[in-house]
């Protein structure tokens, strides 16, 4: 367990945040620019010398230690690779200075598919590139906690969605506990356990990832790609419908063909704007998933004139948007029974 | 191209000889003052109580008049000074009217130079690049040597290039120090001051002057290129 009590008072803005993240395990510091994050894991790896902070990891306490004592690994923004070292130099930097560990050379290189770049410089690398290496470079030097800020802010659209699969691999082969600070509803859905949300230098809320993608009361509801989060298996394959079945808290959800085995453990993604809402049973509807449910709450964003309805659908927590308009009709309130209409093609598989 | 100029010039072996002598001097000079300037350098980018002090003492060359920096060299590192008798007694070292004296006449004007020109190589390492090495383990000698260094690379060239061109032209500490001894001492300037001294030396004085432009206009050449380099 990861206990985090920071206190700071800069000129114009006030940090003071606490939370806990679990160990091992994702935890993602989620907010807009500004609210605090980055000064966080600042704090945290003693980069920042925080008016007040304790950092506690496994009972021990960490804001004691000198920062380059604390074998705490940090990715930046930037990469931040030494010009004047190759990739491999770079590499052996936090290797050759930490105690021995379990993380492995030739694994992380495999891991991020950084072996063919072993003798080139940093100046010849693209930004991706450089991102896998500056991990790599972290995760060599044997980090008890690993800090990665907005690691991804740096790359373009496509270079993103490329990287992905080497943060998901990550998530998957890494024991450790990590602290994401990232602004992106993209990034904290795929790869958080656990979210602290922060808003102007203080938590607004903290939990695992799918009770707070849904709660109508934060502002994460109201976002534009706002989705709920689910956590399941994959039940099955229907090869001759192309579809596969998702099981998550009892019930199956239907999903386009995905090349996982079966028991694989994934995580839906369901996008707010795409759950619609019935009271009755729709007969003879393209839809393949109408999933029974009670209404938690209904949010309002003014902004653009919709109802946020968070509803329990018996293992986990979806939310949907309609407009208001629609919430008045169907008269939804807290206790609503509704069936939740959601398209195959609409789901996201994440593979856990 | 030097050898053809000189030729033209028509100077004799002594004058030859003198500007040997110069550049050795300075050689010296910088294989003396750098490691110093390198240290002081490193010091005063740490901040602690007394550092403006410690700066302003490094500066002192720079404001003092030569010939003052040169007395004060004398009455420590002379025969009978407190350096200079445990040189001699210790190891049987001279250092006032000495090749060798010149040479740290020269090193002791010119340090402030060369401590400056490092300083700004240290400066402009980034230090994003020492907090990512923090968060590697590096503490703060080692992230000196491992990371600083290498990246002032530029800013140490450029301290060797002004200290031997500064050196070059050394005049007044030199004269007081180790005196104006011809071959072992005397120096491009102080060889044409002594010209000038001379009835009819203004010929030698006029080529020996020539000379001096020469090398100091290829050692400016020289640390403008290093200083490219740098800003780059």
């Amino acid at each position: 367990m990861l206990q985090v009590a920071i206190d700071h008072k800069f000129r114009d803005f006030t940090l003071s945040v606490a939370f806990k993240a679990p160990t091992p395990g994702i935890t993602v510091l989620f907010g807009p620019s500004g609210s605090g994050k980055s000064t966080i894991l600042a704090a945290v790896a003693g980069l920042l010398r925080a008016n007040r902070a304790s950092i506690e990891l496994d009972g021990e306490k960490l804001q004691r230690i000198r920062p380059h004592k604390r074998h705490i690994g940090m990715v930046f923004q930037d990469g931040r690779l030494f010009p004047h070292l190759t990739v491999k130099q770079n590499l052996m930097y936090g290797l050759r200075r930490a105690p021995r560990g379990e993380i492995f050379v030739d694994e992380t290189l495999d891991m991020l598919g950084i072996e063919p770049l072993l003798k080139r410089m940093p100046s010849t690398l693209s930004g991706g590139e450089r991102q896998r290496v500056a991990i790599g470079r972290a995760l060599l030097s044997q980090p008890k906690l690993l800090l990665m800020d907005e690691p991804l802010a740096s790359l373009d659209g496509p270079r993103r969605a490329e990287f992905m699969p080497y943060l998901l691999r990550l998530r998957d082969r890494l024991k450790l506990p990590v602290l994401y600070v990232t602004h992106s509803t993209d990034e904290m859905i795929r790869l958080a356990d656990h979210v602290v949300l922060l808003k102007s230098g203080s938590v607004a809320a903290a939990g695992p990832i799918d009770e707070i993608a849904a709660r109508v009361d934060l502002p994460l509801a109201a976002l534009d790609d706002a989705a709920g989060v689910l956590e399941g298996y994959l039940h099955s394959h229907d090869i001759e419908r192309r579809l596969s079945a998702v099981a998550s808290g009892g019930q199956i959800y239907m999903v386009p063909q995905q090349d996982l085995a079966e028991r694989r453990n994934v995580r839906l993604r369901i996008p707010a704007r795409e759950v619609i809402l019935s009271l009755d049973a729709p007969r003879e509807i393209s839809v393949n998933n109408i999933i029974p449910a009670t209404v938690l709450a209904v949010g309002t964003d003014e902004a653009t004139h919709a109802a946020l309805v968070e509803i329990d659908v018996a293992g986990g927590i979806l939310l949907s948007r309609v407009t208001l308009d629609a919430a008045e009709r169907l008269r939804l309130r807290e206790g609503t029974r509704v069936l939740a209409l959601i398209k195959s093609v609409s789901i996201e598989v994440v593979a856990g | 191209m030097i050898a053809g100029l000189g030729t033209s010039l028509r100077l004799s072996p002594d004058e030859w000889q003198v500007i040997f002598l110069t550049l050795h001097v300075a050689g010296l000079a910088v294989a003396a003052a750098l490691p110093v300037a390198l240290c002081l350098a490193a010091i005063l980018t740490v901040r602690f109580p007394g550092r403006f002090l410690l700066n302003a003492v490094v500066h002192l060359p720079m404001a003092l008049p030569p010939v003052v920096t040169g007395w004060l060299l004398l009455i420590l590192c002379g025969i009978e000074g407190p350096v200079g008798a445990w040189l001699w007694q210790r190891f049987h070292i001279r250092l006032a009217f000495t090749t060798r004296g010149a040479a740290l006449a020269c090193a002791v004007m010119v340090l402030p130079f060369m401590v400056r020109a490092i300083r700004q190589g240290l400066e402009a390492v980034d230090p994003k690049l020492q907090q990512a090495a923090r968060t590697l383990g590096a503490g703060r000698i080692d992230r000196f040597f491992s990371v600083t260094l290498p990246l002032a690379g530029p800013g140490v060239l450029m301290a060797a290039a002004v200290g031997f061109t500064a050196s070059l032209g050394e005049f007044g500490a030199v004269i007081t120090f180790a005196a104006n001894i011809p071959g072992t001492t005397q120096t491009l300037p102080l060889a044409i001051y002594s010209a000038l001294q001379t009835p009819g030396g203004e010929a030698e004085a006029a080529r020996l002057a020539i000379c001096s432009v020469i090398l100091a206009l290829l050692g400016l050449l020289l640390t403008e290129r290093i200083g490219l380099r740098l800003r780059r």
